[in-house]
């Protein structure tokens, strides 16, 4: 079953006078449980791809579906609640909120969907304890290693239950053991919950992991490739 | 309550930042009560110097009387008058009073003087006026002496126990004159009363005038500053067109405007430290946002209305604002309350200059509620207003450039 479908997306910016054409007439269907990376050099369309794919940006041309929804149809304040309730992301800078403790920045994303409180605690130790910082639930961001942060933040990114999970370069500021780590609960989150990840990299070892990988170049798919 | 926790962790995020912009609002509050304390304070002692000097809060007269200060424009304090007045629960005195210009000559030497027909009781009541006689004695109910200020007893090389001839122009065309021993001197502390002032008592003042059982004027005072314009639109009411009612300010527009003038200053200096805890607010606020940019659009990128994130920066500049306001408030109270109760003397030429004007030479403080209140009700507006610029800046935000920041 196909999570997200693309057809002939388009996003061109107008830079001054020149014209970008950032991502250009891709065609893409994810399904379900796929563990897939988008990759390509520099300036592909890797991030202005993924940011479509998330509604964070609007595409010039071609449609995004995501279950039932088509995306770029949604007025900006329905494509806040979409996102809340369909989409997870983990940022490369983590992103974390620093005033809030690692469990209430998991804690934070079921409050916005305004789940009880008894649902919130659990779901938020649980997913802590799954990417294995069950002990650190009450440390705040800057009391954690980069790596712990980026846990957390796939913490958060599955606290909605959403439909997939967006990663932007999320190892981009590890350490070869942390990236390993991450790579690990996100592939053992995938093979035993039949989570939905979609990374865009330039990290070999991501690429390895990743059982689909989407080559880009200049805004287009060069490749498509499943292992 | 999401939003509020957010808020107020938020502004703890650069404690010396929020400190700083807290400390610009707590010393802003002090300065500003302190300010306004300070008026209010030498306001009412100015009023009560001008009311209980002479004019008292209220006046009634003949309704020519201000414009002509004529002997012809008397009337007569009826008992239905009188119990129009004393009926008025918020009236604490009423004091009758006769008052005209006389020729005053001793020996050689005339002067022209103020002559104050007065029952002296009830005029010391209000005025004090017993306190100022330095020589002598002060009048009785049944005196036929009169008392006089100093400079016109110099002038006229008068002493105690002399006795002064007295011409001036009786009611409706009568002459008025008469023999007057001196039995006291006065010395007021303002040198132009010092000049002309002389009282009799209000019986001898109408055989003087020849205006049996007529007054110029009926002083009053009232329980509270508060009371002085309801009681004169109620008077105006009963008494109806045969007599005018004035207020202290309008018999004395002088108090008056220096009074509204000062506040004018008060309010370019208030307007001036508003201004720059607004500004010390405004760029408090804008650094907030400019360094959590990238964190604000990652908020909304994961799913939190706009609206929602505009309230919890909304909090934040509310949070410091109702801080810096509680904690100046908190010092201003009992630092306002302990000047009310310890003014500032004043030595030297300016406190001559009070002296000169009746004042005692201090700086007066008053405790007025709106003193506070007023503060605290600007410098909040002062935050709601600044928290509009967030609010703006959220409501405009863009989730993919806030990402790249």
């Amino acid at each position: 079953m196909n999570v997200i479908e693309v057809k002939n997306l388009e996003k061109t910016y107008n830079d001054s006078e020149v014209q970008v054409h950032a991502v250009q007439g891709i065609n893409l269907e994810i399904e379900e449980g796929e563990f897939t990376a988008i990759v390509g050099p520099s300036g592909c369309g890797k991030t202005t791809f993924l940011n479509m794919l998330g509604g964070l940006d609007q595409p010039s041309v071609g449609d995004i579906r995501i279950g039932d929804t088509l995306v770029h149809e949604l007025k900006p304040s329905e494509l806040i609640d979409f996102r809340l309730h369909n989409i997870g992301f983990v940022f490369q800078a983590y992103n974390l909120i620093p005033v809030l403790t690692a469990k209430e920045n998991v804690e934070f994303i079921m409050q916005l969907q305004g789940r009880d409180k008894t649902e919130r605690d659990k779901r938020a130790i649980d997913l802590l304890t799954e990417v294995g910082l069950g002990d650190r639930i009450d440390s705040r961001p800057s009391r954690l290693s980069g790596g712990q942060q980026q846990r957390v933040a796939v913490a958060r990114a599955l606290a909605s239950k959403p439909k997939f999970v967006l990663a932007d370069e999320p190892t981009a500021n590890l350490d070869s053991k942390s990236t390993e780590t991450l790579l690990d609960i996100m592939e053992k989150l995938n093979k035993e919950e039949n989570i939905t990840f979609i990374f865009s990299t330039h990290d070999m070892r991501v690429v390895n992991k990743a059982r689909r990988v989407v080559t880009l170049e200049d805004g287009k798919i060069i490749s498509d490739e499943r292992k | 309550m999401q939003a509020f926790k957010l808020a107020w962790r938020n502004i703890w995020r650069n404690k010396r930042r929020t400190l700083i912009t807290v400390a610009s609002i707590f010393f802003g509050v002090i300065l500003s009560t302190l300010m306004s304390s300070m008026q209010d304070g030498t306001y009412s002692k100015m009023i009560d110097n001008v009311v209980s000097f002479y004019s008292g809060y209220i006046q009634i007269h003949h309704p020519d009387y201000w414009e002509s200060k004529s002997i012809d424009d008397l009337f007569v304090p009826t008992d239905s008058l009188q119990n129009k007045l004393s009926d008025n629960k918020e009236v604490e005195l009423i004091v009758p009073r006769m008052e005209s210009f006389a020729l005053m000559s001793y020996g050689l030497s005339t002067k022209g003087g103020m002559l104050i027909g007065i029952e002296p009781e009830a005029e010391n009541e209000l005025t004090k006026l017993e306190q100022w006689v330095k020589k002598g004695r002060y009048l009785t109910e049944k005196d036929d002496g009169i008392i006089m200020a100093v400079n016109l007893a110099k002038n006229l090389n008068v002493q105690l126990g002399d006795t002064l001839a007295l011409i001036s122009q009786g009611y409706h065309g009568y002459s008025a004159s008469g023999l007057f021993p001196v039995v006291g001197i006065l010395e007021f502390p303002s040198p132009a009363m010092n000049n002309f002032g002389t009282y009799i008592t209000l019986d001898r003042a109408r055989e003087f005038f020849s205006a049996p059982d007529m007054v110029t004027s009926m002083v009053l005072t009232v329980t509270d500053y508060d009371e002085v314009y309801p009681v004169k639109h109620t008077l105006e009411k009963q008494l109806g067109q045969n007599y005018s009612v004035m207020t202290w300010d309008e018999m004395d527009p002088v108090t008056k405007q220096m009074i509204e003038g000062d506040k004018g200053q008060g309010i370019i200096m208030k307007g001036i430290l508003y201004i720059l805890i607004g500004f010390g607010v405004f760029s408090t606020v804008i650094m907030m946002i400019a360094e959590r940019r990238k964190e604000l659009g990652v908020m909304v990128a994961v799913g939190m209305r706009k609206l929602k994130l505009a309230k919890v920066l909304f909090y934040e500049t509310i949070l410091i604002g109702v801080v810096g306001v509680l904690s100046g408030f908190a010092v201003s109270v009992p630092l306002v309350m302990w000047m009310v109760h310890n003014p500032i003397p004043l030595t030297g030429e300016v406190a001559d200059i009070y002296e000169e004007f009746g004042m005692e030479p201090a700086i007066y403080f008053g405790a007025d509620s709106m003193v506070f209140l007023a503060q605290i009700l600007i410098v909040f507006g002062i935050t709601v207003l600044v928290s509009a610029y967030p609010f703006t800046k959220i409501m405009k935000l863009k989730v993919t450039q806030s990402l790249r920041a």
